[in-house]
């Protein structure tokens, strides 16, 4: 009864995807998550991992609903647990009780945990483990334990990527009778993985990831925007999801699919069907700021989140054979992790030929000082975001332009283009 | 940069020590810095990375080691101590060394846990760390003989220099080797022990610098004579960041 009360109070306080309503719930209440998930007892989702999630739990949430299935979820990349809440109030009725097949939550590795704490999810889809906000994790290693206690408590079924031995390697640790079921890439594209990985130095054997059974799906592409999804081992191709176009772009993306694709046949048995996912995938659109394409003025503007080497690394690969005018703006607050160090575990050499047009944000000298090491040419640095958006954009009106960001960076020059150029906002997305 | 199609001045090794251990906060960056500021200055860099188990070359003219994982340092301890004379003899021959974080408590005499076991160092600088719950992290700016020196530092050891060990710097804004001393880092000879990433060297380049020139005269048995580089983006990096956090 205490629980639906304090979700009415709270709902009170509803709106604008902040997660304050979520916080007072949280303080006052901390059964209520136990309570509002109390009906959906064969699908309570948790996908984590360092890069992909928002993307992934977009995919996943729009194939289970191209199959008819209600899904909540917390759309606005607000991956703590009191987003979670604060999304919840927005939906919950008075009974405190949320009415949903099922939930789908992206949370980050840390809340993720918490979040288990007081519900146990039935399935959990760990994407990758790699270097991000060391100053709040402090090591991989640690980001890898975080994801080993999800699995344990889940009680239905884990998806792990086979490739990350960070993550593989947790099949070991799941409860009797949990389905482990696995995403990977093709090894016809095998070669393509270090780019995406960290290195795994906890054990002194080599890492050999499991043999792929029927349920584990595995990324085939075709060209740079083509791929399939193959089931069934690579065998017959009867299962095969696609082939298919997405409308991000990248193999990161491409995986990103995969594991959703996975994720749902696992969800949804027979009732799944490869048509729809293909349907539903080709559908999505990237989230704000992760290879969103504005348009500013006539021209292509491309806002790509950089948030560790990984997925830099990752956003440079996918970008470098389409250069175009480019900014970067590196921010160093909390969200952003306060340390710049791992800017230099990132390779610049693909911008070196058209150079980088203007860094931008609060360590906008520490990004061209990086870049002049990689002798990348630097035409202008101007900390202040604003003013470099402004002069970027006027600068180079008339050809197609991109920015890699920081999350606080990202979130100011969306918020100046939402303005210009009458976006929605955070927490307005369309789903 | 204007020396690109100039005649080498000479070829100078630089030694990365277990890489892909101990390189966790972009500790690579000083070698990538090393190596640029080497070709900007007109020398040919050769980098070598050193990893556990293979021969450790006695030709380096200049050692750079970072900071890892727990995992990480459990890899390298035992071909550490296995190079330790090595190491030691390259020392007092006058090599220069920088050994950031990890790398830095492991050239210490030992590391002692929070369950209070001794784990050996190879003692080329005297220090000894003592494992904390609390982590110190954080940007710091440092007084060193090289002018201000900025970086981030990130670790649960707290170290202490022994009586007559020189600091690498006094700290201004951040914690340093304990939080308690005001000092950063260590130097004995030209061996080098840190805490700060950032990474160190790119945005502190007269210390770079200092560090080229052992290793070119040692190299080369002749004066490093420096090119002209502009160094101006790392300077205002590095005056931004003191200002943001040194309060006067």
């Amino acid at each position: 009864m205490a629980a639906g009360k304090a979700a009415r109070v709270a709902s009170r306080l509803r709106g604008g995807g902040s997660a304050l309503p979520g916080l007072v719930v949280e303080r006052v209440d901390p059964a209520f998550l136990t309570h509002a998930l109390a009906d959906l007892a064969h699908g309570i989702v948790v996908v984590t991992g360092t890069n992909g999630k928002t993307t992934t739990t977009k995919m996943l949430v729009a194939i289970l609903r191209e199959h008819g299935r209600t899904v909540f979820t917390n759309p606005t990349g607000s991956n703590f647990t009191r987003g979670v809440i604060s999304s919840m109030l927005a939906e919950i009725p008075l009974s405190g009780r949320l009415e949903a097949d099922m939930a789908v939550l992206e949370l980050d590795e840390a809340h993720a945990l918490k979040f288990a704490a007081a519900v146990k999810p039935t399935h959990s889809l760990l994407l990758n483990v790699a270097r991000d906000q060391l100053d709040r994790f402090a090591e991989i290693d640690h980001t890898a334990k975080l994801l080993a206690e999800l699995a344990e408590r889940t009680t239905i079924g884990v998806v792990l990527n086979i490739d990350d031995s960070f993550v593989s390697r947790i099949a070991g640790r799941v409860r009797d009778g949990v389905k482990v079921t696995y995403f990977g890439v093709d090894p016809s594209i095998a070669d393509r993985l270090p780019e995406l990985q960290e290195a795994d130095v906890r054990f002194a054997d080599d890492f050999t990831p499991p043999a792929p059974t029927a349920a584990d799906g595995l990324l085939k592409p075709k060209d740079d925007r083509t791929f399939e999804v193959r089931f069934g081992g690579g065998a017959d191709g009867a299962d095969d999801v696609g082939p298919l176009e997405l409308k991000q772009r990248g193999l990161a993306a491409m995986i990103n699919a995969t594991a959703a694709t996975t994720t749902a046949r696992l969800l949804l048995g027979n009732d799944f069907r490869a048509d729809w996912a293909v349907t539903a995938l080709r559908r999505v659109a990237p989230p704000f700021g992760r290879g969103e394409v504005i348009d500013a003025d006539g021209q292509p503007l491309e806002l790509v989140l950089v948030k560790n080497p990984v997925g830099f690394t990752v956003a440079l690969g996918t970008y470098g054979n389409t250069p175009v005018t480019t900014m970067v703006a590196i921010n160093d607050n909390y969200a952003d992790g306060r340390d710049v160090s791992w800017l230099y575990d990132v390779s610049f050499e693909s911008l070196r030929d058209k150079g980088v047009a203007l860094t931008s944000g609060v360590r906008a000298y520490d990004m061209a000082l990086r870049l002049k090491y990689d002798d990348v040419a630097v035409a202008a640095i101007e900390p202040d975001l604003d003013v470099a958006l402004e002069r970027f954009l006027g600068a180079y009106e008339d050809e197609p332009k991109r920015i890699f960001c920081t999350y606080t960076a990202m979130m100011a020059l969306r918020r100046d283009l939402a303005a210009r150029y009458g976006l929605a906002n955070f927490g307005e997305e369309p789903a | 940069m204007s020396t690109m199609d100039a005649p080498s001045k000479g070829q100078i090794k630089l030694v990365h020590i277990y890489p892909r251990e101990m390189s966790i906060y972009g500790d690579l960056g000083n070698t990538r810095a090393l190596a640029s500021r080497l070709r900007w200055h007109g020398y040919e860099p050769v980098i070598h990375r050193h990893h556990p188990g293979n021969d450790f070359p006695t030709d380096a003219h200049l050692v750079l080691g970072g900071g890892g994982q727990d995992s990480g340092q459990a890899r390298v301890e035992d071909d550490l101590a296995h190079n330790a004379e090595v190491l030691s003899a390259l020392a007092a021959d006058g090599i220069p060394m920088l050994m950031i974080c990890g790398m830095y408590q492991l050239f210490g005499n030992a590391f002692i846990t929070v369950e209070g076991d001794r784990l050996p160092g190879i003692g080329i600088l005297d220090v000894t760390t003592q494992g904390n719950a609390k982590r110190m992290v954080g940007p710091v700016v440092l007084q060193t003989a090289y002018g201000d020196v900025v970086g981030y530092e990130n670790h649960s050891g707290s170290t202490q220099l022994a009586p007559g060990q020189q600091p690498f710097g006094a700290v201004r804004s951040g914690m340093g080797n304990n939080g308690i001393d005001a000092t950063e880092g260590a130097v004995t000879g030209n061996v080098f022990g840190s805490y700060l990433h950032g990474p160190l060297l790119p945005a502190n380049p007269r210390f770079a610098d200092a560090l080229i020139k052992l290793a070119v005269e040692h190299a080369l048995g002749e004066p490093f004579v420096p090119g002209r580089i502009d160094d101006e983006i790392a300077d205002q990096a590095r005056t931004r960041q003191v200002r943001r956090l040194v309060r006067r």
